[in-house]
């Protein structure tokens, strides 16, 4: 038997001819670049992946891939891939999204593809703002956030993307920052390499509408005090001295200086894949406030059954115990007469 | 079962009987069961089931009242008849909410337990119509205590009294099965497949079917039995079968002929469930049902798996199609093959969900945002669903473009006699992919054949990797463009697409004189009203002629001419007019509309009297 080994591919042979056109300067780049850069290590051929979109920024980007696509409808990206992957289940899915996109029109969409465990990889671009309709807030736009159409300042309490995907059973869930490329990269891989809905939630900066957005989160002098990289079975440590640690009160979670009697056993270890998912929820509640850090990494990575495979199980368990379907048989199912 | 009865038989040509009761009290099943037991006698039938919204309304009250009704016919019929011979009411407020539609000299079986004092007050009776004698004046009327009968006869079956009850429906059965002279066989056969894992109620319905029909036999107050002969219907193996079944069988033909899965997205909505119930019986026919969130997730999906290279379907009604209309536009932009089913029932809003309608054409023609022609063709009858279902995938596959179905909740839950086609006979739809690009050429994905069609690119095919989506496309290359001349073009395109469809479809075609005083032009449901109506006029020596449409976009190229040959052209529709004002508008022709929204289907009567004015009025 002969094995075939697959043409070795660059970042570039996935890129279409069309000329990308976000605003200079917009996170949407990196994670384009990123996603370019991680395909081609992955195994599968141009033509097994299809990516679907909705509408806004973010959703442009299948057209900047040199594989199958789809920009289809506002909201509805998870709704088409659930149907690409459904029929399809060789082929590989991702679904690009935004905050508004995926947590405001179409949220009904991302819970339910969720919850099923479609076997498709989300990609949350989160800017907290509505760039393509220039300006407005958006689900995760913050209390108080100034905008056209709040120019007072919002009052809607906003979303928390990894809480709502982990309440609606998540199977894989993770969080990573358009500026921090080696890290997107490993999560993206993780994603591709998880079987059933793999979400990823990408702090991604808005440099037009609501430029600064996760500069906290991203600057080199503040970055190490606000960010806590999850790392499996590591203890949850952090700071620029790794000094600081996050222990478990209670139900709480508190920020601890290690030393003084406080050892690295003390802390909270990361347990990506625990069955129950309250310490995954625990870290998506985590804010960068009262000196928290927010974490990045992949927060929960369990197996689960995915609607994709049991539905096509169903199938084959049907021919088995019915054989393949006969329209004759099915035309005389039931009571029939003769007319001579 | 095969006694010969001792009483006097009469013969009929054909009888219409309607079972009423309780929506508790099994009416649907009694009905479904004579239907097909007649069926299986040779009759032609047609059914129609009427049924109330709730699922339990409060027992007893009008509003719970549920009915059945069955035209059985040793000649062929298209209706399920407008006047009752024979009424079953189960209790009061089935009596006084049915009592209109039987015939004077009709049989009346009512069940006497039920007419209590307070059966009578919420049927709004003062007195009991039973023993005042107003029923007797009118009809042949027949008192049976059905509940207590039903009791007795189950008694030591050690049943709870509510489970005996339940088998009063098999009584009434029972006895109309005597009535007219039918086989409690099949019936039989339908209970042991059905309960035979709760041996007791097996027997307890089988023995109260029995004891109908005894009753029917042994009382001497029912003097008559009545025999329907068989119908003479074409050769062949028939089967009664219901339009949501036959629609799905359709779907699923479709699909087999052409080698591809098929999918359907729904959501559950009234009367277009049953399409996904039947579908989802049958998934050795690789057959995937996704129960969808949302109406848009079921037509969305619905578009990824047609994108996938599938057979895609989503089936709903109204309200829910209005949900879909957006992505009824992406569906159209990327030219996707798909099928959008209406079952049409009654509006705006919730309206009237288990009542018949016709309201939605204009929905289907133009309720999307933008230019956006679809084409639509509808089901005429139920067992039409299934050639028409498969024209349907015809239409999408060689055309590229999602086509919608419309029928309605007369067509879906009548039923009617099916000659089973033999499957070889059945045109298959080919379904041609576009093949991988050998010499390194650009993959053009709105690059168009003679039908204006666009390569059908399954995922999964070297060379051929290329995106679609809402954006305007440039022709051919199938590139995001905002160039005006270029929308101008694919606006006009994209009409063309539609209106080339003219090409592959039958000539219109008409029953009766090729020209004349007047046309009768009919869409959908009323069909069978339409066809019973001008037969009758024809009979009567009047120049009428019956046009029936299964294109509605885009017509048959010869429409125009067939309807300029008539002095007038009337439009009985279940609308306020919607396919007579398409029709003025596109040939500048003046027709008449009978049109009604009551939730109920045309009656042969409303239709004729329409006609013999209409006749009488040419020329004035």
């Amino acid at each position: 038997m002969s094995v075939e080994s697959l043409p070795v591919l660059k970042p570039n042979d996935f890129a279409s001819d069309q000329d990308v056109r976000w605003c200079p300067g917009c996170g949407d780049y990196a994670i384009l670049a990123q996603m370019k850069k991680v395909l081609p290590t992955l195994g599968v051929p141009r033509e097994n992946i299809v990516f679907v979109s909705g509408i806004g920024c973010s959703s442009r980007f299948p057209y900047y891939m040199n594989t199958y696509g789809m920009h289809s409808i506002h909201g509805r990206a998870p709704a088409v891939a659930t149907g690409i992957k459904t029929v399809r289940p060789d082929l590989q899915v991702w679904v690009i999204t935004g905050d508004g996109d995926g947590l405001s029109i179409g949220g009904n969409h991302l819970m339910h593809a969720i919850r099923r465990n479609m076997d498709l990889n989300i990609v949350l671009f989160n800017n907290r703002i509505y760039g393509l309709t220039k300006g407005q807030y958006s689900p995760t736009s913050l209390l108080g956030h100034k905008t056209k159409s709040t120019p007072m300042g919002a009052i809607d309490n906003p979303l928390n993307p990894l809480s709502i995907v982990i309440g609606a059973e998540g199977t894989f869930v993770a969080r990573t920052i358009d500026t921090n490329l080696k890290h997107m990269g490993k999560v993206m891989e993780r994603a591709a390499a998880h079987s059933g809905t793999s979400f990823i939630e990408v702090y991604q900066n808005c440099n037009v509408f609501n430029d600064g957005a996760w500069e906290y989160a991203k600057d080199r002098e503040t970055k190490a005090e606000t960010t806590l990289e999850l790392e499996h079975g590591k203890p949850m440590i952090f700071g620029k001295d790794r000094d600081k640690g996050i222990r478990l009160n209670g139900l709480d979670p508190e920020v601890v200086q290690l030393g003084k009697g406080i050892t690295e056993d003390d802390l909270l270890f990361h347990d990506e894949r625990a069955i129950e998912p309250s310490l995954a929820y625990l870290l998506t509640r985590m804010r960068h406030q009262d000196g928290f850090p927010e974490p990045i990494g992949v927060f929960r990575a369990v197996a689960a059954p995915r609607y994709d495979e049991l539905i096509n199980d169903q199938i084959e368990l049907a021919v088995t115990e019915r054989g393949a379907g006969d329209l004759e048989t099915l035309f005389h199912s039931g009571d029939t007469w003769k007319v001579e | 079962m095969s006694t010969v009865s001792q009483k006097p038989t009469q013969q009929l040509e054909e009888a219409t009987v309607r079972f009423c009761g309780d929506s508790g009290d099994g009416m649907q099943l009694a009905g479904t069961q004579f239907t097909n037991t007649s069926a299986l006698a040779g009759n032609d039938v047609a059914t129609f089931p009427d049924f109330p919204a709730e699922i339990r309304a409060p027992r007893g009250t009008k509003a719970g009242v549920s009915g059945f009704q069955i035209h059985f016919s040793s000649k062929e019929i298209y209706t399920p008849g407008d006047n009752v011979d024979a009424l079953v009411a189960m209790n009061p407020a089935a009596l006084v909410t049915n009592i209109g539609d039987l015939r004077g000299g009709g049989i009346l079986i009512c069940n006497e337990g039920a007419f209590d004092k307070k059966g009578l007050e919420q049927a709004g009776y003062e007195s009991n119509p039973l023993e005042d004698g107003s029923l007797e004046k009118n009809y042949v009327l027949h008192k049976v205590d059905m509940t207590k009968l039903t009791r007795a006869t189950v008694d030591d079956l050690g049943l709870s009294q509510k489970q005996a009850d339940r088998c009063r429906n098999f009584f009434a059965m029972g006895l109309v099965f005597w009535l007219y002279d039918r086989s409690l066989d099949p019936t039989i056969r339908f209970i042991e497949d059905k309960f035979g894992k709760k041996p007791e109620v097996a027997e307890a319905n089988r023995r109260a079917l029995t004891a109908g029909f005894n009753y029917g036999e042994t009382v001497e107050a029912i003097n008559t039995q009545y025999q329907v002969g068989k119908a003479e219907l074409s050769p062949g193996t028939y089967r009664n079968i219901m339009g949501n079944t036959a629609l799905a069988w359709g779907l699923i033909t479709a699909a087999r002929l052409s080698g591809r899965r098929l999918f359907l997205g729904a959501y559950p909505i009234t009367p277009a469930s049953d399409i996904l119930h039947e579908l989802a019986k049958h998934k050795n026919y690789d057959v995937l049902t996704f129960q969808a969130e949302d109406e848009i997730a079921a037509v969305t999906a619905a578009i990824g798996a047609a994108y996938a290279g599938e057979m895609a379907v989503t089936a709903s009604s109204g309200p829910g199609i209005a949900l879909k209309g957006e992505a009824l536009g992406l569906a159209v932009m990327t030219e996707l093959p798909m099928i959008v089913i209406n079952v049409q029932r009654g509006g705006p809003s919730t309206g009237l969900p288990t009542k018949t309608e016709q309201a939605d054409l204009f929905q289907a023609m133009y309720g999307r945002n933008g230019e956006c022609p679809m084409p639509v063709i509808a089901a005429a009858g139920p067992a039409d669903c299934f050639d028409a279902a498969q024209e349907a995938w015809r239409i999408a596959v060689e055309h590229m473009i999602p086509v919608f179905f419309l029928t309605d909740g007369y067509i879906a839950n009548g039923s009617e006699p099916w000659r089973i086609p033999d499957v070889d006979s059945l045109e298959k739809t080919k379904v041609t992919y576009a093949a991988p690009l050998e010499n390194g050429d650009d993959f053009l994905p709105y690059e168009r054949n003679e039908k204006l069609a666009r390569p059908w690119a399954r995922p999964g095919t070297p060379t051929l990797m290329h995106r679609v989506g809402g954006l305007e496309k440039q022709d051919i290359t199938g590139n995001v463009s905002y160039d005006p001349a270029n929308h101008q073009h694919m606006v006009d395109t994209r009409a063309k697409k539609v209106s080339i469809i003219a090409e592959s479809i039958p000539p219109q075609e008409v029953d009766g004189p090729e020209s004349g005083e007047l046309l009768v032009v009919s869409w959908g449901g009323p069909y069978g009203s339409c066809a019973t109506a001008v037969h009758a006029a024809q009979a009567a020596g009047k120049s009428v002629a019956h046009c029936h449409l299964r294109y509605l976009n885009p017509f048959p190229k010869n429409l125009e001419q067939v309807l300029r040959s008539y002095k007038k052209v009337l439009i009985p529709e279940l609308n306020c007019g919607q396919l007579r004002s398409i029709l003025r508008s596109e040939f500048l022709i003046d027709v008449a509309g009978l049109n009604k929204v009551q939730g109920k289907p045309f009656s042969v009567g409303e239709i004729l009297e329409r006609i013999e004015e209409e006749v009488l009025g040419v020329g004035s």
